[in-house]
């Protein structure tokens, strides 16, 4: 009877944080529902104990349903049969379970049948349902696609499609293209608009496409004639039950094997706008994509947190040389360092999600009523550091995901290699993690903006303004220092030209992380005992990590650059 | 003909046996409770689904939990709201205390007699005694027809029950005029999961000695108290005869408590085939047991 909540008390810490309460308050909007809804809260106290309560459901399900089927669900795969999809058996359970539970819909209004839960506990039953099943985490997260519908699409929509999703109706979000997947900009499915019934009708072609195959589907297509760019995409909603999109193929894959990743054509597929023409790509996509990053950071979390388990289980298990290896050093380094950066990760996670969640609520509120200045500045400024956040966590808890299931198979030595032991799996699973919503790359991109106008510092230093306690002064004073050498590293880079910029942005990325995350650490050490070993760890090693950077950087000259770019002549034979 | 039924789950708070620590005995070889989470009784809950599935087919039937123990097995009421039941009675009184099995059963069966309901379900065993004994001794109680080791509540029909049992070799379908009791046994369908909405209605039902506890009492929901008061029932609720419930109407005397070690380390079942004999001569010869 396995618990993936109640077993990790890491996660039940989360709801400890001074900004819980505030999040709640403005969640519920002074608990207004109350009145309506047997099932609202009253209380801060009450909203929290009902995330406790129902987040123990999850983990039950997580536990005892879930991951119990991952290892067949990754065997079988979905089937592709008359151009539909049919799921594995378990993830079939999977779903029925989670819709009998209620589980879907967690963050929607009470109005449409969702459980009007804060961020904070939908990432964290992101981050269990991960470390269950990553594959099945896709389509469970896909809820997601409601969320935009609620923020941007209009009251005959939002009544037509929202209260399907608490009742078990899946999603997918249709946005790339064979020719469009890092760049949108260039998609090209076609939206026509037909004035005799007032419905626009896809045609065109979408590729990779999880769960293609949901009920109810978001989906970026051309709308307006003659253009090329980004502003000529508009979001529509379409109804698997009006017809005309067919699944052509599913992609056989390494990893993530449970969830469908689909190959549609749309033929005339009836679909409805969804918010403003021409703000698809440039407004709702964006918002869309900053869900999915924080989806894929708790995606992650929850896979490094299932490879660090098996690590420790194996480690005390295996004997050898007549001791179990977790009494050897290199064994017993590298499992500290796992639990180091899925602790940090997790902290980023959490940090991250209660900006979103503040500005978000905001968001909400003001369709209501006016902010007052005060809000609308704090408002502001939590979608800032959502903003600055959102690339950071999806970037190092993915690559920390890979790092972490690299590391864990690496202790199971040869038997991490076979399929007898769910490390294998892992290790797969979490492979795509740096690479969709936007691969590590890209996230260096939208957060290198951060590096050069001053935005992380500021953050950095808003956390060094926090006071410690005396026993934690030698680790602020690491860094306090580490913060003077990013500040010069980022010197380094003033007046230079972007190509130079851009070849040292993923360094000094890291390096803001690596202290961003550092303070998270401190700050829950000081609240637990139990994040103590890992703060001293990832400080220490962020220390180390950030000279290497710095020392790089320091001596980089641009001539040095050339050698890199010599690979661009290179031919390469392929044959 | 009445479609809507009235269901009365049985169900224990157990000691979770299932997964047992050092501690789980006490020195004189009794279960330590205290030491182990207070659980619904796994087949309690195979019963339960059988309840809510009839429910699910014969909408307007209403499911009850009856459960017998100290005031915190109302807990047991409240994991039957979470998954869809109506609502039950915590049976709790000093008078019951050291109830065995028929005591246990007397209790419950006067009880089942204020409900008055149409079918009557029971788990075929709890983990904490093993007995299974409850159910069938409430059915000569009430003096109704029984089913025991049911599978899966086949339909209710023209006042007739249809079930599936499971059997050693097979099944068997069985009909039955209701009332009826019935047993359910672990192969029978896992217990839907809790659910959310349910759970945040209802995680306020409290008994009045639950409430009565501050602790216990730190929200004020928007439904009265008085439709979330979990009924509590005593000995003076139910009325009978006094001298059949606890400890006094409980012939069963524990003489002495052994501590067994299990010795042999695995079975194996074979069967006639030529093969099977075949592999158990080898392996007798080859540990020289024969031959």
């Amino acid at each position: 009877m396995a618990n993936f909540y109640t077993d990790n008390k890491d996660l039940k810490f989360q709801y400890n944080h001074p900004m819980m309460s505030k999040i709640v308050r403005l969640k519920e909007l002074d608990f207004k529902d109350a009145g309506n809804f047997d099932y609202a809260p009253c209380t801060v106290e009450d909203a929290i104990d009902s995330y406790d309560k129902v987040m123990e459901i999850m983990g039950e399900i997580c536990g005892n349903t879930i991951a119990p089927n991952a290892e067949e669900v990754d065997k079988l795969g979905p089937l592709h049969k008359n151009g539909r999809v049919t799921y594995a058996p378990g993830t079939q359970e999977n779903q029925d379970v989670l819709t009998q539970a209620g589980l879907y819909g967690m963050s929607l209004p009470r109005q449409y049948g969702g459980l009007n839960f804060s961020m904070v506990p939908y990432v964290m039953a992101a981050e269990i349902v991960a470390r269950a099943d990553a594959g099945f985490a896709n389509i469970w997260g896909l809820q997601d696609c409601a969320e935009t519908i609620h923020e941007f699409g209009s009251e005959e929509i939002k009544d037509e499609f929202l209260p399907r999703i608490n009742l078990g109706d899946t999603c997918s979000m249709d946005l790339t293209e064979p020719d469009a997947g890092s760049d949108l900009q260039a998609v090209m499915l076609r939206a026509t608009y037909n004035e005799a019934d007032g419905l626009w009708y896809l045609n065109g072609v979408k590729r990779f496409i999880t769960n293609g195959d949901a009920q109810i589907k978001l989906v970026l297509a051309r709308s307006e004639e003659n253009t090329t760019d980004g502003r000529g995409l508009s979001y529509f909603v379409h109804d698997q039950a009006w017809g005309g999109v067919t699944v052509r193929r599913i992609e056989n894959k390494l990893g993530i094997k449970g969830s469908p990743t689909c190959e549609l054509v749309f033929s005339n597929a009836p679909a409805k706008l969804v918010g403003e023409r021409r703000m698809g790509l440039i407004k709702y996509v964006m918002s869309l994509m900053n869900g999915a990053r924080l989806g894929v950071g708790a995606q992650s979390v929850g896979i490094s947190e299932a490879a660090y388990r098996e690590a420790v289980k194996y480690a005390n298990e295996r004997v050898q040389f007549g001791k179990p290896i977790i009494q050897f050093p290199a064994v017993y380094e590298m499992l500290a360092i796992i639990k180091a950066k899925l602790q940090a990760s997790r902290a980023l996670l959490y940090e991250t999600t209660r900006y979103v969640d503040l500005y978000k609520a905001y968001g909400f509120i003001s369709e209501e009523r006016k902010l007052t200045p005060e809000e609308r500045s704090e408002s502001k400024k939590y979608q800032k550091v959502a903003d600055m956040l959102t690339p950071m966590l999806k970037m190092m808890s993915s690559e920390y995901c890979n790092q972490n299931t690299y590391d864990s198979l690496q202790i199971h030595g040869g038997s991490g290699f076979m399929k007898d032991y769910p490390i294998e799996r892992l290790y797969r699973d979490a492979r795509i993690t740096t690479i969709y919503e936007g691969t590590s790359q890209l996230q260096v991109v939208a957060a290198q903006r951060y590096v050069t106008n001053g935005g992380y510092l500021s953050l950095i230093k808003e956390y060094e303004q926090m006071p410690v306690k005396s026993d934690f002064e030698p680790l602020k004073r690491i860094l306090v220092e580490m913060t003077e050498q990013f500040e010069k590293a980022c010197g380094f880079l003033v007046g230079k030209e972007s190509d130079y910029i851009d070849f040292h942005a993923r360094r000094l990325v890291e390096m803001a992380s690596h202290i961003v995350m550092s303070y998270l650490l401190l700050i829950d050490a000081q609240q637990d005992d139990s994040f103590l070993n890992s703060a001293q760890i990832y400080i220490n090693k962020s220390k180390a990590w950030n000279q290497e950077r710095f020392d790089y950087v320091k001596d980089f000259s641009p001539c040095q650059l050339s050698s890199y770019l010599a690979i661009k002549d290179e031919v390469v034979s392929i044959d | 003909m009445n479609k809507n039924f009235k269901i009365v789950v049985l169900a224990k708070q157990v000691p979770d046996t299932r997964n047992v620590g050092k501690n789980a005995m006490k020195e004189d070889g009794t279960v330590n409770r205290a030491a182990l989470p207070a659980i619904f009784n796994p087949e309690d809950m195979n019963a339960l689904e059988q309840a809510l599935r009839i429910k699910d087919k014969y909408p307007g039937s209403e499911v009850l939990l009856l459960t017998m123990g100290p005031p915190r097995a109302a807990e047991i009421i409240r994991e039957g709201y979470y998954r869809g039941a109506d609502g039950g009675v915590l049976l709790t009184d000093r008078k019951f205390a050291g109830a065995d099995t028929l005591a246990t059963s007397y209790a419950l069966s006067m009880a089942i007699k204020k409900i008055n309901p149409d079918i009557i379900i029971a788990g075929r065993q709890a983990i904490d005694g093993d007995t299974a004994q409850v159910g069938p001794q409430v059915a000569e109680k009430l003096s109704l027809p029984q089913i025991t080791y049911a599978e899966d509540v086949i339909s209710v029909e023209d006042g007739k029950i249809t079930v599936k049992r499971r059997l050693e070799r097979g099944v068997e379908t069985v009909k039955s005029p209701i009332p009826v009791v019935i047993t359910v046994h672990a192969t029978a369908p896992d217990c839907r999961p809790r659910n959310a909405k349910q759970l945040m209605r209802f995680k306020h039902a409290k008994t009045q000695t639950e409430e009565m506890d501050n602790e216990h009492n730190s929200y004020l929901p928007i439904h009265s108290l008085e439709s979330l008061r979990i009924p509590e029932w005593g000995v003076a609720d139910v009325g009978g005869d006094e001298i059949q419930y606890g400890l006094s109407g409980s012939p069963t005397k524990v003489k002495k408590i052994e501590n067994i070690v299990f010795q042999a380390k695995e079975s194996k079942r074979l069967t006639s085939s030529f093969e099977d004999i075949d592999m158990l001569m080898s392996e007798l010869i080859s540990s020289h047991t024969i031959g």
